[in-house]
């Protein structure tokens, strides 16, 4: 029934794919991080304006699909002459790039939600504290309030990086050739649907697999001050209540 | 190279693109409302089979969640589109008949944006199910609540009251994601704005267009889920 020496050669045909895969993931994640932590800066800062300004960047992103973000991008750009004769040109004419900054944009929007809800749990007094020893409010955030919200925001972030990472074979879409291209041309020269589906899934599942046990192991990392004490703490909690 | 303008491209006469974005913004959310009930029909299974299930149905229900979930939802919809033609095709030949017959986009569409949104509707429903106090259904049993009876009362409006916000958050989802539907040449939003941008050379302002409608269909569906949530929470005291 399955036909494993055609699974063989599917699976040799797409794993070129999968550095493709993992850069625009990678790339785009990187940066978003800091669209993500700016916005959700934006949205917390007393400021209406900034506030504003990040709202309606966080509502566009989340209320349109990714897809029609990457053809305004990488299609609607080249409508106008002022960005065809720009030094932007070069890179906007990249379907690699246009992937990229969608993506970026895209999960800089759904991150800085997480990102905002970590800054909230910051417990007030641990700021308080801060600021009573002394720290500057540079130093409150490097030292105090980043390091906590980053604790807090991981494990929501690294769904989002999954997420991210499914993301991408949207750019199959605008000819690139990751594994979700490969496999619809793989698809299209062999019609063996199932076949080349069940070897593209598989590779996925297993990146996302790895993915999100990296990201326990981090966490756990982060959070080994309260491995040795969480069952008693959770006694003293019960206690309390 | 003339350069019509945005409201000269999107207006509603004989030569303006309004009406067939308009109506392709119909088709948008035609199948995404399709996947989105198919895939309320696989969730409520899906969450049986995790509360209720024996073992193996147990460990079919969990897989189905964790592949659904790892698994970019554009090859699902290649799965369906190239596979759905495939088999109509060799039907077709089977029958006499020759070459190549296409699936339908929307069938094939609404299938898989279907299952992918059933391994959501699961944690959603199986979430809602577990958000039910033991107590209620004790006093449904009191009252002399045959179990029919209790699931339509008592589980059935609880259930909902719970899921609904879970339920907001994967329509957004799957409104969004019916955009991928295009790949199969139905002509929804996504592709509608493709032709568009193809034929007048002006991309920007069909793939803005699809944006603004895109949001406005969130815009919208957000309110009839807020009134909804309002609706099944009469008579709950709010933490607010």
């Amino acid at each position: 029934m399955i036909d494993f020496p055609f699974m063989y050669e599917a699976l040799m045909r797409l794993l070129p794919g999968i550095p493709m895969t993992l850069q625009l993931a990678f790339i785009a994640s990187a940066f978003g991080v800091f669209f993500a932590l700016a916005a959700a800066l934006m949205q917390l800062s007393g400021n209406v304006v900034l506030r504003s300004v990040a709202d309606f960047y966080v509502f566009c992103i989340r209320g349109t699909p990714l897809l029609i973000q990457i053809f305004l991008i990488y299609y609607g750009m080249g409508q106008f002459d002022f960005i065809r004769h720009s030094f932007m040109w070069p890179i906007l004419r990249e379907p690699y790039w246009c992937a990229i900054f969608a993506l970026m944009f895209n999960t800089g929007a759904y991150g800085s939600q997480i990102v905002r809800g970590g800054l909230l749990s910051v417990p007030r007094g641990q700021v308080e504290a801060a600021r009573s020893c002394g720290m500057s409010q540079v130093l409150i955030y490097r030292r105090i309030i980043l390091p906590l919200a980053i604790r807090q925001a991981l494990p929501a972030y690294g769904n989002e990086v999954i997420l991210l990472l499914k993301a991408t074979s949207l750019a199959s879409i605008i000819t690139l050739m990751e594994i979700t291209g490969l496999a619809a041309k793989m698809i299209s020269e062999t019609y063996r649907v199932v076949e080349v589906f069940l070897v593209a899934g598989s590779l996925y599942l297993l990146i996302n697999f790895i993915l999100s046990r990296g990201v326990a192991v981090l966490e756990k990392r982060l959070m080994r001050h309260t491995a040795a004490e969480r069952p008693s703490s959770r006694i003293a909690a019960r206690g309390a209540a | 190279m003339s350069h019509a303008s945005f409201w000269e491209l999107m207006n509603f006469g004989p030569d303006g693109w309004g009406w067939s974005m308009l109506r392709a913004a119909g088709m948008t959310v035609m199948v995404a409302l399709a996947g989105f009930i198919l895939g309320g029909f696989i969730g409520t299974f899906g969450a049986w089979a995790k509360i209720a299930g024996n073992r193996p149905v147990r460990i079919a229900a969990d897989a189905y969640t964790t592949i659904l979930r790892g698994i970019p939802d554009l090859l699902v919809i290649f799965l369906f589109y190239f596979g759905g033609s495939l088999a109509l095709s060799a039907v077709y030949r089977a029958f006499g008949g020759e070459g190549f017959v296409d699936f339908p986009g929307f069938a094939a569409g609404a299938m898989a944006i279907g299952l992918t949104s059933g391994a959501q509707h699961t944690e959603v429903f199986r979430g809602a199910y577990y958000a039910i106090h033991d107590g209620e259904i004790e006093a449904a049993r009191a009252a002399g609540m045959t179990r029919m009876m209790m699931l339509r009362r008592i589980i059935m409006p609880l259930l909902l009251r719970h899921a609904l916000p879970g339920l907001g958050n994967i329509w957004q989802v799957v409104l969004k994601e019916s955009a991928l539907v295009s790949v199969t040449g139905m002509i929804e939003l996504a592709r509608q704005a493709q032709i568009g941008a193809g034929s007048t050379r002006q991309p920007f302002y069909f793939f803005i267009a699809a944006a603004i409608l895109f949001l406005a269909i969130t815009f919208v569906s957000n309110r009839v889920f807020r009134f909804s949530e309002a609706h099944f929470s009469r008579g709950v005291r709010g933490a607010r």
